[in-house]
């Protein structure tokens, strides 16, 4: 069975149509269920006391002033929890090179980071833990503290992990054609030093577990904030000794994610051993202030790129050399090399070329770890590659426009395979830029910001095209050896009464998977959505699955679930037909009911038919199949990703003054393929846009040379906020992927992918008549004062 | 985190707070917005503090004008302040203040006395009422005094507000018939505390001008105000320039600092139309 998406007037055409939530009502009403909303009988809260140093031995802790607390209950340090919680190393097997050293729950003799839990303190209360952990008393001896990332590998930097050697976790060189020679040879050469700024993702919702272990039942739970409920279910059972079958991970509501809350946390690990030593359920919620100091950081990185073109526009060759500084330890289980390498395999993306080299370089240090947040990687080789293209293009005298036409992709040339080896099934580069164009009037911008330059008011345009990750295989975790699924699973039911249950192994953070599964679930079957109840976020229920990242809900999980509906629908035509004597190919289901196809003629409700299958199972032919119940899984395997593109426009004022920034207007034209709820996907791009103007203007985490975090509350962490966003028009191209039925690529990463590079080069659009140049971010007022040299100190 | 208050009482009059705050000793803490106190208590920067709730006594709160004079209570919210017809002829620096300070929430639950007491020099209203010479009324044990507004601000979060007195109005001359009042300010986003601001007020009798955000106290720039009434620009940026001196921070250096004072000064006095 397949779907005519091509016709918009099918039957049951939920699929491409903004259809409401089945959430939003009760999410906005304050009837969601966080883990922090859960009370639990003999439930007990636990609070971590973390190291405020960033490098130190242990040498006591003396917990008896915190046990005199009414209400401290146990007090708990690294080597009580390693008693019953094994550490992890964080390194897979096709990152070649790779080394982390064991972490543990809670850190045994020596703490590496500022925040890094040193003991915990369980009580009655939240309060009472809390007062109990003023009171540990923790002995520290201060070891040299390795902070800068340029510096990591000197000879005279101290090695933070003695057992490994040296501060290298991987490198990664990546060379194609003879890049040097080009450059020698060719018309024009750029080069520029580009950073990314140490930054995190602020969940609403902050990090939260609640676990128990039922011992006479030999099962522990864990109610979690997470992306990923089956991988935690193994790691949880690994580092606790338990069977994977007897870890139930449960997650209801969470208040967003954006991949902080897909990795494996020490405090979340050692809240289930606690759990488990106790007999008892244990609470942690991460408080705004730890959250900062633990939750993981992201995009700590500093390029030298160069950039070889012709006379022409011709790009010949990249050269990239990426660095960035991951914090003291690899993250388990999906490591803090994918950031970086993702670098080494997204530059120069867009753009037909053919000699390239890139090098990434991944080095520890005494500050939070860094791993996988949304749109990994990609703002950074975005920039880089869209800051070199720009520059060349001012170097060449040519259009920022027209030297991306002079290269990228053409858009019938695909399949194709990009100089850093990635494979793209097809892409829509130049219909993009097309749509971009019109959608923003380019020319009449360019006049706009002509006329604004005549009355000294900068303005200024920059363009930003971009590649983005979707849809993964096993190639991206699995062949390395982590037990993270790349396939998905949709078991959809029908009950007596003809409502349909859907259960997914894709999980909702609040970015409306519930809404895409239930469209792509009622058009399959033939109901209207609000006929489909979906379940998802809990191992012993829905189908295995790998959950939310990498922009795999809707490809992946939703074709699984369009698989599952539509068996379902052929199940539930051969008992119509055997009620109807009709045949089933002469059936359809539309809106609830089954129909004659040809006429569209009502024959039966499908509450009527759950009525004899479940009742009166007695009136049918004896043998007839009557499953109404499917499951299907789907994994991609014709590429390693689904490449989506886009392309991002930025226009914006700078006073050059005051050196702030003011954002006028933000386009984007995205190709996402098969677009199911045409809503959640501006609303996706749009809220990564938000995200990618964080990261450009707003967002840095300080650290001071000790490794002090000088900046972790919301007060002195900036995130963007709406007084300063600016409109934002979303476009689309649809080039579907033939890889499934559904044809339904990721949208989750394109909006925060291309933004920072838009912005980058309108800034520099801006500043460029006056000589000035910014490539650090994020462009701070101060920044781009100082570009400009305004400031006499 | 969860704050560890010491107590909290609610005071029916301004006597019986007065009595509560003598209780309580140097753990006493006036309560009333709570816009920076209870962020400070669910921190634990600050623990153990006997509250005293001033919200609820009537009288504190209000604008009035006899004798020539504005009176603010103390107890008036910010959002109450930026609509008051009084203050926005008579003080509408104040009012112009009101539309940088943070968001909504706050500003319907925070007030000026409060604002006043905490005494952050990056927060708007006490570089306001430096710049209107305003003076503040404070109410003790005992009895009542006045303190010039010069007098007032000491350090950071440190004002003449001796422990045992409540800051229960500010009153200001209302304004002239040609008065200018101008503050301008450069942020980060809309709402957060600005990286430095400047309050201009011109009576016939001089500038006053004030800077926030660039010191321990919003400062009087008398060097810069005497170039102002001489008619000078030039002067008065540079003298301005000289006279402060703001640290860094993550958000921005002393240099940006200083140097954005200057940029506004030069705005400001183009749009009063640059004579003294």
């Amino acid at each position: 069975m397949t779907i005519p998406f091509g016709n918009p007037n099918r039957p049951n055409s939920y699929i491409g149509k903004t259809v409401p939530r089945p959430n939003a009502a009760r999410l906005v009403e304050g009837r969601g269920r966080y883990v922090d909303d859960m009370i639990l009988p003999r439930m007990v809260h636990v609070v971590y006391v973390r190291s405020p140093m960033a490098h130190a031995r242990i040498t006591g802790i003396d917990t008896a002033e915190a046990l005199a607390v009414k209400g401290v209950l146990r007090v708990f340090t690294g080597a009580d929890i390693a008693k019953v919680c094994t550490p992890w190393v964080a390194v897979l097997a096709h990152l070649k090179g790779l080394k982390s050293p064991p972490e543990h729950a809670i850190a045994v003799d020596r703490a590496c980071w500022v925040g890094e839990p040193v003991a915990a303190v369980v009580a009655t209360t939240r309060a009472a833990a809390e007062d109990g952990a003023a009171l540990v008393d923790v002995d520290y001896d201060p070891l040299p503290v390795t902070g800068d990332m340029m510096t990591a590998l000197d000879a005279d930097t101290p090695v933070l992990h003695a057992d490994m050697g040296d501060n290298l976790a991987f490198r990664r060189l990546h060379e194609e054609g003879d890049v040097d020679a080009v450059m020698a040879s060719a018309h024009k050469v750029v080069s520029a030093r580009f950073k990314t700024a140490r930054h995190t993702g602020v969940t609403l919702e902050p990090r939260s577990i609640l676990v128990d272990w039922n011992a006479p039942e030999g099962q522990l739970t864990a109610w979690h904030a997470t992306q990923a409920p089956h991988m935690m279910q193994t790691v949880l059972a690994e580092h606790l000794g338990l069977p994977e079958g007897r870890v139930r991970v449960i997650c209801g509501d969470v208040g967003g994610s954006y991949g902080i809350k897909v990795h494996v946390y020490p405090d979340e690990v050692a809240t289930a051993a606690i759990a488990k030593i106790m007999g008892r359920p244990v609470k942690f919620i991460a408080d705004r202030l730890e959250s900062f100091t633990t939750d993981i950081h992201a995009r700590d990185h500093e390029i030298a790129g160069r950039i070889a073109v012709a006379e022409d526009g011709e790009i010949l060759a990249f050269d990239i050399d990426d660095w960035t500084a991951i914090g003291a330890y690899s993250v388990y289980p999906r490591t803090s090399a994918i950031e970086g390498n993702q670098v080494v395999n997204l530059c120069g993306g867009p753009y037909d070329f053919k000699d390239y080299r890139a090098q990434t370089t991944v080095v520890f240090q005494n500050k939070t770890p860094t791993c996988q947040y949304r749109a990994v990687g990609h703002p950074i080789a975005v920039a880089v590659t869209e800051g070199l293209v720009d520059m060349a293009a001012a170097e060449l005298g040519m259009d920022p426009v027209a030297i991306r036409r002079r290269n990228m992709y053409a858009d019938d040339c695909y399949p194709v395979t990009s100089p850093a080896k990635m494979r793209f099934e097809g892409l829509s580069h130049h219909a993009s830029m097309d749509k971009l164009v019109a959608l923003m009037d380019y020319d009449a911008l360019r006049a706009d910001q002509a006329e604004a330059r005549k009355k000294g008011i900068h303005r200024g345009i920059g363009i930003a095209s971009f590649i983005e990750l979707t849809n993964p295989s096993p190639f991206m975790y699995g062949i390395g050896g982590a037990r993270i699924s790349a396939q998905d699973g949709c078991t959809v039911r029908m009950d007596p009464d003809g409502s349909l249950v859907a259960l997914s192994g894709v999980t909702e953070q609040g970015q409306g998977t519930e809404a895409m599964l239930s469209q792509i679930v009622a058009e399959g079957v033939g109901v209207p959505p609000a006929q489909v109840r979906i379940i998802t976020g809990d191992t012993q229920v829905t189908p295995y699955g790998g959950g939310t990242w990498a922009s795999r809900g809707a490809g992946i999980g939703g074709e699984a679930a369009l698989q599952a509906a539509l068996a379902l629908k052929a199940a539930i035509l051969e008992v119509a037909a055997a009620m109807l004597q009709a045949q089933a190919g002469a059936l359809d289901i539309r809106d609830g009911q089954v129909v004659d196809a040809d006429t569209g003629q009502d024959r039966l409700s499908l509450a009527e038919l759950g009525r004899i299958v479940y009742f009166r199972g007695d009136t049918l032919p004896k043998g007839l199949p009557r499953e109404l119940v499917q499951t299907r899984h789907f994994i991609t395997s014709e590429y390693p990703f689904a490449f989506t593109n886009g392309v991002q426009a930025s226009y914006l004022e700078v006073d050059t003054d005051t050196g702030i920034v003011t954002l006028l207007k933000h386009w984007c034209v995205e190709d996402c393929g098969r677009i199911i709820n045409p809503q959640l996907v501006d609303e996706q791009i749009r809220g990564g846009i938000v995200q990618g103007l964080g990261g450009a203007l707003f967002e840095e985490i300080h650290y001071d040379a000790e490794g002090q975090l000088l900046n972790g509350s919301m007060a002195d962490y900036l995130v963007p906020m709406a007084g300063e966003m600016p409109d934002m028009i979303i476009g689309h191209v649809e080039t579907p992927t033939l890889e499934s039925a559904l044809g339904a690529k990721g949208a989750g990463e394109a909006g925060t992918a291309g933004a920072p590079a838009a912005v980058m080069n309108a800034i520099n659009d801006a500043l460029r008549p006056l000589g000035a140049q910014v490539t650090e971010m994020p462009f701070t007022p101060e920044r781009i004062l100082r570009a400009l040299g305004r400031i006499e100190d | 985190m969860k704050a560890s208050a010491g107590g909290y009482a609610r005071a029916s009059d301004l006597r019986h707070a007065l009595d509560l705050l003598g209780q309580a000793g140097d753990a006493g803490r006036v309560l009333v917005g709570g816009q920076s106190l209870i962020a400070a208590m669910n921190m634990r920067l600050s623990t153990g503090d006997m509250l005293v709730d001033i919200s609820r006594i009537s009288g504190l709160a209000g604008v009035t004008q006899q004798d020539g004079r504005l009176r603010i209570g103390a107890l008036t919210r910010h959002a109450d302040l930026g609509g008051d017809p009084l203050v926005g002829r008579h003080a509408p620096l104040l009012a112009q203040a009101v539309g940088h300070i943070a968001h909504a929430a706050i500003r319907n639950r925070g007030t000026i006395g409060g604002a006043l007491a905490h005494a952050d020099p990056a927060a708007e209203f006490p570089a306001c009422v430096l710049a209107l010479d305003a003076t503040m009324h404070l109410e003790g044990p005992d009895g009542a005094r006045d303190v010039a507004v010069g007098d007032f601000f000491i350090d950071v979060f440190e004002t003449a507000i001796a422990e045992g007195e409540i800051l229960t109005a500010i009153s200001l001359p209302v304004a002239e018939p040609a008065e200018v009042q101008i503050l301008k300010e450069v942020a980060r986003r809309s709402g957060d505390y600005a990286l430095a601001g400047l309050c201009l007020v011109r009576r016939a009798a001089g500038v006053r001008l004030s800077a926030l955000g660039v010191g321990s106290v919003p400062v009087l720039a008398q060097g810069a105000m005497a170039a102002l009434d001489a008619g000078d620009i030039d002067a008065a940026v540079t003298a301005l320039r000289a006279e402060l001196d703001p640290q860094s921070d993550t958000q921005a250096s002393g240099g940006y600092r200083k140097h954005i004072a200057g940029v506004l000064l030069r705005r400001i006095w183009d749009e009063i139309g640059g004579t003294a």
